[in-house]
């Protein structure tokens, strides 16, 4: 007699077709957005850089430091053509958001189905063994390839000089080939990683990594930006001088990353993590038994994860400040140009605006913290705590304490990398002093999108994931938003643009204490929805 | 009903979920000192009801008082006084179920610890276990655990067996009677008729989010039938024109019927007029009042269904 084996991806197509009806809502909206962003931009150009001089004067402008550590290496700058600027400026924007798709498709469909218990009654089924990472992962990839297309149509088709067919076709598959490897290193950490939150949490890291390798990269250490898969997307250089090789290098390293995920899949039961987890305390301390200690210790993996992240981001970005002051030594135009400006050293210029980048990624600690508080509430675990003498209000005051005093530890660390990381590669040490002065100025704006979610937790409760739109929104003014040249009152929708350009500025209160208020109304309108509506438990 | 000893007085109670209407006027009196039963069919309005006691959810109408306080205003004061165990345990994935226990205990304002370490004991739980690695029957205990442990006046328990074994069961069964030794009030809502028979001193039984039947155990059953299942002297006349009689089965001098207990009496005379050889009945049981409700509720529906 034999015995049939069934292979391992027994029951894929059927998983795909599922993993497809539940992103049915999510592929479409995520393709839509991207698209959209990248065609509406594009459809400024010829408005804003209508002569190829006002192209050569954006590319000057762009041939600085914090341009480069913001965008891009800046190839084609001798000849800045639409396609170029599109290459430059966006791709580095776009990569961000195409691997955060992925990475958020990837950990939904495999740690965080794990996490639910809903794996099991899957892998119950005639399901083979990779038959679920391979259904994730197959959903993401198709995400990224129908992006791929639908850039390439809407790009090619717009028929803006230099920006052809070809062109489009590299740049939409280089944006592809990050959003794979990103899909890649997903399936890794989900694997390693018990957690869904801890899982998504560590590869979302990898991509702010990637972002800042090839921003050092791009400044003058040319081999660091060569570790990141979004320097291999710019160095395909789309429409200027096009090279497909570097896609390959990323579908290499996808294929590796991907068989190494097979192979620790294997080494682990369903649910489990690689790490066995170890029994706990027999009861809760005192300072559990707290509201606050409670949130606190809810809280406490993520606060720990936020600070020391953004302590290295921070300490990253300040380790390129001399780099900064190379760059003008070696570019006597550059040096002409601060003496005309006059005022701030120009690596403070940059350090401001690098600060008031890595202050919108702080942002996100307190976003995410609100977030918490409704999974607490839709997965039942706060009904039974509420259900004790502590009440909404103080189940709220205890999260959103942590979310405030977090964000401004998180934004504090940022600053203190940066500083210490600046002073000590240019010797200058009032820069420590003026870059915690700067990330102190950012924590009200931090706290507005933290007072926002709570707001929408409040009043909106299934909206609250809408708190992102603030963050999407100054990441896109902050990046994009001078190559479109928006109006002010654009720029001013934005929390992070008021805040005083520390340490290249002087503070100034007013804007501060406005975006305090802003933030205290908010948390007000947060608090008194809470009071008023019903505990949903879906 | 002395107004001043009701633990739960619950009346008119409507609450809608957009066009769901969980609650359609519901009425609920649980006395002090009680263990009152809750039944209703999946979907019937029981853990709304709780809900709503608890202040989780704000009622639309109708009123709800509990223990002689709001249940949406007074929260911190009547939670003091009152435990809940859910009937859909989730914990914390990094916090010990020892750690719970001791967490919730605190923020209702202490725990008897040595009641804590009793149960735990008498439960056989491993306080040490992250919150993921719990069975879902640990789950529960770690809430019955963390309810049970606080010295509290009103007990509401949302099917609170549910995953626990046989043996746990009436470990259950022995917690919840020296609980009523101490006076608390319980409201048990399960599905498990033998644990509220065994248990309960009254019932409500609710359905499409109203209340149908209240009473005791006695006084329900009086609405209900006895089998009974008879071999008798002569022909079975005058049994199918009685008025209460169903589902009645004459297959020579055997019959077969179900009498209403109202009418139990005369046809029992009409048998004994017959003459008996034989005679079986078999007492209503909750099981057949639940079934009863369940299966009528059913009909309604498919009925309502075609009608409207």
């Amino acid at each position: 007699m034999t015995t049939l084996v069934a292979p391992p991806v027994t029951g894929v197509g059927t998983l795909l077709r599922f993993a497809l009806r539940r992103e049915r809502i999510r592929i479409p909206i995520w393709v839509g957005a991207l698209t959209l962003t990248t065609v509406s931009t594009v459809a400024g150009f010829p408005g804003l850089y209508p002569t190829a001089a006002s192209r050569q004067s954006r590319a000057a402008l762009m041939d600085s430091p914090a341009a480069t550590a913001m965008s891009g290496p800046g190839f084609g700058l001798g000849d800045y053509t639409y396609g170029a600027m599109l290459a430059n400026e966006m791709i580095g924007f776009l990569a961000i958001f195409v691997a955060l798709m992925s990475v958020l498709m990837v950990s939904r469909h495999t740690r965080h189905e794990e996490e639910q218990g809903r794996a099991e009654l899957i892998r119950a089924g005639v399901v083979g063994r990779h038959a679920s990472l391979t259904a994730a992962l197959a959903v993401t990839v198709f995400a990224n390839l129908l992006l791929a297309v639908i850039l390439t149509v809407a790009l090619g088709g717009m028929g803006i000089e230099t920006i052809g067919w070809g062109g489009s076709a590299l740049f939409a598959a280089s944006l592809a080939m990050v959003g794979i490897v990103f899909a890649a290193v997903a399936a890794v950490s989900a694997q390693v990683f018990e957690h869904g939150r801890a899982a998504s949490g560590i590869a979302g890291g990898l991509i702010g990594v990637a972002y800042a390798l090839r921003a050092a990269g791009d400044m003058g250490i040319d081999s660091l930006s060569w570790l990141s898969p979004i320097g291999w997307a710019q160095r395909t250089k789309s429409y200027v001088d096009g090279t497909a090789w570097p896609l390959l290098l990323g579908l290499v390293v996808a294929a590796a990353l991907v068989a190494a995920a097979y192979a620790l899949s294997l080494q682990r039961d369903v649910g489990a993590g690689l790490r066995q987890t170890r029994p706990g305390a027999a009861g809760a301390s005192d300072v559990l038994s707290t509201p606050l200690g409670f949130a606190l210790r809810l809280h406490r993996g993520a606060l720990i994860g936020w600070t020391s992240a953004m302590f290295l981001f921070g300490a990253m970005y300040g380790s390129l400040a001399a780099e900064v002051e190379t760059f003008v030594e070696s570019n006597p135009e550059m040096q002409e140009f601060i003496q005309q400006v006059g005022g701030a050293s120009f690596t403070k210029s940059w350090l401001a605006a690098i600060m008031s980048m890595l202050a919108m990624v702080c942002s996100v600690f307190g976003i995410l913290a609100i977030a918490r508080m409704r999974t607490e509430e839709t997965s039942r675990r706060a009904e039974p705590v509420l259900s004790t003498a502590l009440t909404r209000t103080g189940w709220v005051a205890g999260h959103l304490t942590v979310a405030l005093a977090g964000g401004a530890a998180v934004m504090l660390a940022c600053g203190l990398g940066l500083g210490l990381s600046a002073m000590a590669s240019t010797g200058d040490s009032s820069l420590l002093t003026g870059l915690l002065g700067a990330a102190l100025a950012y924590v009200p704006a931090v706290w507005l999108a933290t007072g926002l979610a709570l707001a929408l937790f409040g009043l909106l409760p299934g909206a609250v994931h809408a708190a992102w739109a603030v963050l999407v929104y100054a990441l896109f003014v902050g990046m994009i938003g001078p190559l479109l040249r928006l109006p002010g009152w654009l720029n001013d929708l934005s929390p992070f643009f008021h805040v005083p350009q520390l340490p290249a500025a002087d503070f100034s209160a007013t804007p501060v204490v406005l975006l305090a208020a802003v933030a205290a109304g908010l948390v007000a309108v947060g608090f008194a929805g809470v009071r008023q509506r019903d505990l949903e438990s879906v | 009903m002395d107004g001043t000893n009701l633990a739960i007085a619950v009346t008119g109670l409507h609450k809608s979920f957009g066009r769901t209407r969980a609650l359609d006027g519901l009425d609920l009196t649980v006395t002090q000192g009680e263990i009152h039963g809750f039944l209703g069919p999946n979907g019937s309005g029981k853990t709304t009801t709780i809900r709503v006691l608890l202040g989780l959810l704000k009622a639309d109408a109708g009123t709800a008082t509990l223990l002689g306080g709001d249940p949406w205003t007074d929260v911190a004061s009547l939670h003091r006084r009152l435990a809940y165990v859910p009937g859909d345990v989730n914990l914390w994935p990094n916090l010990s179920g020892g750690e719970v226990i001791d967490l919730l205990g605190r923020l209702r304002g202490g725990l008897d610890t040595r009641r804590r370490e009793q149960l735990i004991e008498r439960f056989d739980l491993d306080p040490r276990k992250k919150g993921r690695t719990y069975s879902k029957g640990n789950r529960q205990k770690v809430a019955i655990i963390a309810a049970l442990a606080s010295n509290v006046e009103l007990l509401l328990l949302d099917e609170p067996t549910a995953g626990l074994d046989p043996l746990m069961e009436a470990t259950f069964r022995r917690t919840i009677e020296e609980e009523r030794e101490q006076g608390r009030t319980v409201l048990l809502s399960s599905h498990i008729l033998a644990e509220v028979e065994a248990l309960c001193d009254r019932v409500s039984i609710i359905r499409g989010g109203k209340t149908v039947e209240t009473g005791t155990l006695a006084e329900l059953r009086h609405l209900t039938r006895t089998s009974i299942t008879a071999e008798l002297a002569g022909p079975a006349d005058g049994l199918h024109t009685m008025a209460d009689v169903h589902d009645l089965h004459v297959e020579g001098s055997r019959v077969r019927f179900d009498v209403e207990t109202r009418s139990l009496d005369a046809a029992l005379r009409q048998l004994t007029a017959i003459g008996v050889r034989s005679l079986v009945s078999q007492p209503p049981t909750l099981e057949e009042l639940f079934l009863r409700h369940y299966t009528e509720e059913t009909a309604r529906a498919n009925g309502k269904a075609t009608t409207s």
